[in-house]
């Protein structure tokens, strides 16, 4: 037997000759049993007891996860509100302090560079970049900032999430702050202490769970690690669960669900480009996006269902009446609904809720309808909620 | 009855010209969790090398080639409602399909289950 479909993102080698580079978690990961494999250039835990367990795990109490691979950048200097704006579709004129907000590194095409969220420190502002684009992202961030503008690339901070219905309680007794970490409400963050050592936490997180995001400096990293999961409610989790987790939520992961030839409005990612942006416009690939908008795309990302328990992965045709229309960007079993799902890109009139679909997974045509997303409703802690 | 396994991973346990085929402990610990488990059609013919089953787990899906040439009888059907039987008993409940050997001889470049360990340890 052998592997002919992987694990979104694990194909996504850095092409550094040094091979793979380590995080600073990567003793602990090894010592917890995790199974490491080469992820955006880096040594990532895939497992530790199982993908569906831990998938499981982080829906119904609390799951660990180490992005320490991901990019984080400190943006700062005067004019760099205004130098950002230029950079990217945001309107920072409404990002108030602590909250992170959602948008797209653009090229002048309208295509997707990266997604990354924005957040307004006192100083500057923190962003948060994916890791397999980090060195590109840098690259054109520094080409579309002026000289006066300095960013910062923070390697020595380590990225983790706490994602799950169980994280606030899991997580509120370790720190202190101005505030309580439960009045952080979904999308808001703030400065904490996490044991005794500085931590910004921001409610947020990519598996449509309630959660948090904790950056930490690296030297403390495997020490607060151990302080989270020691916490009765919480288990490491890895990169393999954290892909169904997104998929569930309906969350487009960069490389896959959207690329540099994919524009914001067919991925239905147009809340990443703020409304007085879209018509101010000022902004790389503004021209494109504004006809897009009064236009239409030809595509849209559309979540399937799939009859049947074969899943259909990454690069499966899409087929209607025997005819080819599109392409699966991301799919695979998913364990809470116990059944094969898929994100895939089709004509705008095949996009409706309830269209039948097939998918050709190796020459076995699949029954498919499309269905709106998340496929598992989100669990956000939303400001004015119960 | 004897049970010889390849390098793809696959073991066949033969006893004449009778032979059940499954996948070895190992793989299925390199899989995962197994979510679902393609089967060849009773009565279908297979020729050793090819595909003849397709394992999915939560990671990835994988073939699963023939050790042997010869005639499917039986394919597992517990396996259609319980394919976690891959993963929780991979060379008994969890076999995927009975076949009848056309060619004996075709045995001859498998491992046995010491060779095999000795193979899979170097991995």
């Amino acid at each position: 037997m052998s592997d002919t479909y992987e694990i979104h993102g694990c194909e996504e080698v850095d092409t550094a000759p040094a091979g793979p580079l380590t995080l600073p978690l990567d003793q602990w990961h090894r010592a917890r049993g995790g199974r490491m494999v080469d992820f955006a250039g880096y040594w990532m835990p895939v497992q530790f007891e199982g993908i569906i367990a831990e998938h499981l795990w982080t829906r119904e109490s609390a799951g660990f996860f180490d992005v320490s691979h991901m990019g984080q950048l400190y943006v700062s200097g005067e004019g760099a509100e205004a130098a950002l704006e230029a950079a990217l579709p945001i309107d920072l004129s409404t990002l108030t302090l602590g909250g992170p907000r959602y948008s797209l590194l653009l090229n002048e095409d309208g295509g997707i560079l990266d997604d990354l969220m924005v957040t307004r420190w006192s100083t500057g502002f923190y962003l948060v970049i994916n890791g397999a684009t980090k060195w590109d992202d840098i690259a054109t961030l520094r080409e579309r900032l002026p000289d006066a503008i300095t960013l910062n690339h923070l390697e020595d901070s380590a990225l983790f999430a706490l994602q799950g219905p169980k994280a606030c309680e899991a997580l509120e007794p370790l720190v202190t702050g101005e505030q309580p970490l439960s009045a952080l409400t979904f999308m808001r963050g703030a400065a904490f202490k996490l044991g005794d050592i500085d931590a910004w936490i921001s409610r947020s997180g990519y598996t449509g769970e309630d959660g948090f995001e904790i950056s930490v400096p690296a030297e403390n990293a495997a020490e607060l690690a151990d302080l989270i999961c020691a916490q009765p409610q919480v288990k490491p989790i890895g990169l393999g669960a954290r892909d169904s987790l997104r998929l569930e939520a309906g969350l487009p992961l960069y490389g896959h669900d959207m690329t540099d030839t994919v524009d914001p409005v067919s991925a239905d990612l147009l809340f990443g480009i703020n409304k007085r942006r879209r018509s101010e416009g000022g902004f790389p690939g503004a021209d494109v996006i504004k006809q897009l908008i009064a236009n239409g795309a030809a595509t849209r990302r559309v979540g399937l269902a799939i009859e049947g328990r074969m899943a259909a992965r990454e690069g499966a045709k899409v087929l209607s009446r025997d005819t080819e229309v599109g392409t699966v960007t991301s799919g695979g079993f998913s364990p809470s609904l116990e059944r094969p799902i898929a994100m895939a890109y089709v004509p705008v009139a095949l996009a409706g809720p309830g269209t039948p679909l097939t998918i050709d997974v190796r020459g076995r045509k699949l029954a498919a309808s499309v269905v709106p997303m998340p496929f598992v409703p989100h669990r956000y802690h939303r400001k004015g909620a119960a | 009855m004897t049970r010889y396994f390849t390098k793809d991973h696959e073991w066949i346990a033969v006893e004449g010209s009778e032979a059940t085929v499954g996948i070895s402990d190992y793989a299925q610990s390199q899989l995962g969790d197994i979510t679902f488990v393609e089967l060849p059609g009773e009565g279908s013919e297979v020729s050793k090398g090819d595909s003849a089953s397709v394992v999915d787990s939560v990671k990835a899906a994988s073939d699963v080639y023939a050790p042997v040439s010869g005639k499917v009888t039986v394919a597992n059907a517990a396996l259609e409602d319980q394919p976690e039987l891959v993963n929780s008993d991979p060379e008994g409940e969890g076999w995927l399909w009975k076949m009848t050997l056309s060619d004996t001889a075709e045995l001859d470049g498998l491992m046995d289950e010491a060779a095999y360990q000795a193979f899979v340890a170097e991995l």
